[in-house]
């Protein structure tokens, strides 16, 4: 009986590793359109960490970093998280924005924000709308949230909702990167145990 | 010398004066610091969630929880020599990172942390001298034993002490 993230087996973690290749194959689609450029993605990682590696597992705990974030719920739990350096959002959005005017110092406008809002939205459901059609669960995703603060911050957050049992954290996660733009960013999913169970059930595993 | 003791999440340390506690990146977790300025033992604790009454699982890390920590450090404090009825206090964190999250407990969190902390601190009769509560962002929180000043870090704003 699966109860905490580091009870899963070596199989069921290279069908994670799939699903998150699946999923974020389909976001990277969506972001080579969104860009007009080719996106290469990493192999997709599995993580099972304790809550300090998986709060610095992004770069640093205090670095600056610019934050999507779309709950799913419905027959499927879980959150996806975009993440990215202020620079390479602002490069991002000097593609996307025929904009000059920055914020007063140097912080992103209330148009540059939302079109990041707008890419992390798209993303978290091309994501979620490959795991979907997967595994015919019928799930629902939020409105994008957006945040700008530092790293190890932005992460508390799923740790504190997918960590309150057990002392482990599982997500999955790819990075992204656009070459021609020298452009980088992360997306991870986090799941409760129990969508895990269910995801394993309807790809025909044992659990 | 002095050392600085990184204090993880779900995780407290406790020490005698000359040492400086750091705990990073404070989002909607709060960082508890517990000083005794005659002896100068103090400790500081970064708990994740509010009570650990929410969860039925007897193996609870009580590190994790704002009720059980509290409690748990106290008696360590007065282990290593300070005395419990001089115990004052300092807190930070407690902030909601993104908007409010419609079905999600993530959205109040930080505000639920902060109460279930007060309400610690009160039971145990210590008093809350200073704290930099609630916001949307996230805090670096230092703690040193020498002086009992609580410094809070962000990104956005100018470095603070309490």
């Amino acid at each position: 009986m699966l109860n905490n993230y580091d009870e899963l087996s070596d199989l069921q973690i290279d069908v994670l590793r799939e699903i998150g290749n699946i999923g974020a194959g389909n976001a990277a689609t969506a972001l080579a359109t969104i860009l007009d450029e080719k996106v290469e993605i990493s192999l997709p990682k599995v993580r099972i960490t304790d809550f300090d590696t998986a709060v610095n597992a992004l770069g640093g705990a205090e670095t600056m970093t610019v934050g999507v974030l779309v709950n799913f719920d419905g027959e499927a739990h879980g959150m996806i998280m975009f993440l990215l350096n202020m620079d390479d959002a602002k490069a991002i959005m000097s593609i996307l924005v025929q904009e000059d005017e920055e914020g007063l110092d140097g912080t992103l406008s209330e148009l540059k924000l939302s079109a990041i809002k707008e890419i992390g939205n798209i993303l978290g459901s091309s994501y979620i709308n490959s795991i979907s059609t997967l595994t015919g669960l019928r799930i629902h995703i939020s409105i994008p949230y957006i945040a700008i603060d530092m790293a190890g911050a932005l992460m508390s957050v799923p740790i504190i909702e997918f960590g309150s049992v057990g002392d482990k954290v599982m997500f999955i996660e790819e990075c992204f990167s656009a070459e021609e733009n020298n452009l980088s960013s992360n997306i991870i999913m986090f799941t409760e145990i129990e969508t895990l169970k269910i995801i394993m059930e309807r790809l025909g595993l044992e659990i | 010398m002095s050392d600085l003791l990184v204090v993880g999440i779900s995780d407290y340390k406790m020490d005698r004066c000359p040492n400086v506690f750091v705990t990073y990146a404070l989002g909607s977790c709060v960082g508890i610091c517990l000083y005794d300025k005659q002896t100068k033992v103090g400790g500081l604790s970064h708990i994740m969630l509010p009570e650990s009454s929410m969860f039925k699982n007897n193996e609870i890390n009580r590190m994790k929880f704002a009720d059980t920590a509290i409690v748990d450090l106290v008696q360590n404090l007065v282990r290593l020599g300070a005395d419990s009825r001089k115990l004052t206090a300092k807190i930070a964190g407690g902030a909601q990172m993104f908007e409010v999250q419609q079905g999600s407990m993530v959205g109040t969190i930080g505000d639920r942390n902060i109460v279930s902390v007060k309400n610690t601190l009160h039971g145990l009769k210590i008093p809350i001298l200073a704290e930099d509560t609630g916001l949307n962002y996230g805090r670096t929180v230092y703690f040193d034993l020498e002086t009992g000043i609580m410094k809070v870090q962000s990104l956005s704003r100018s470095i603070r002490e309490f």
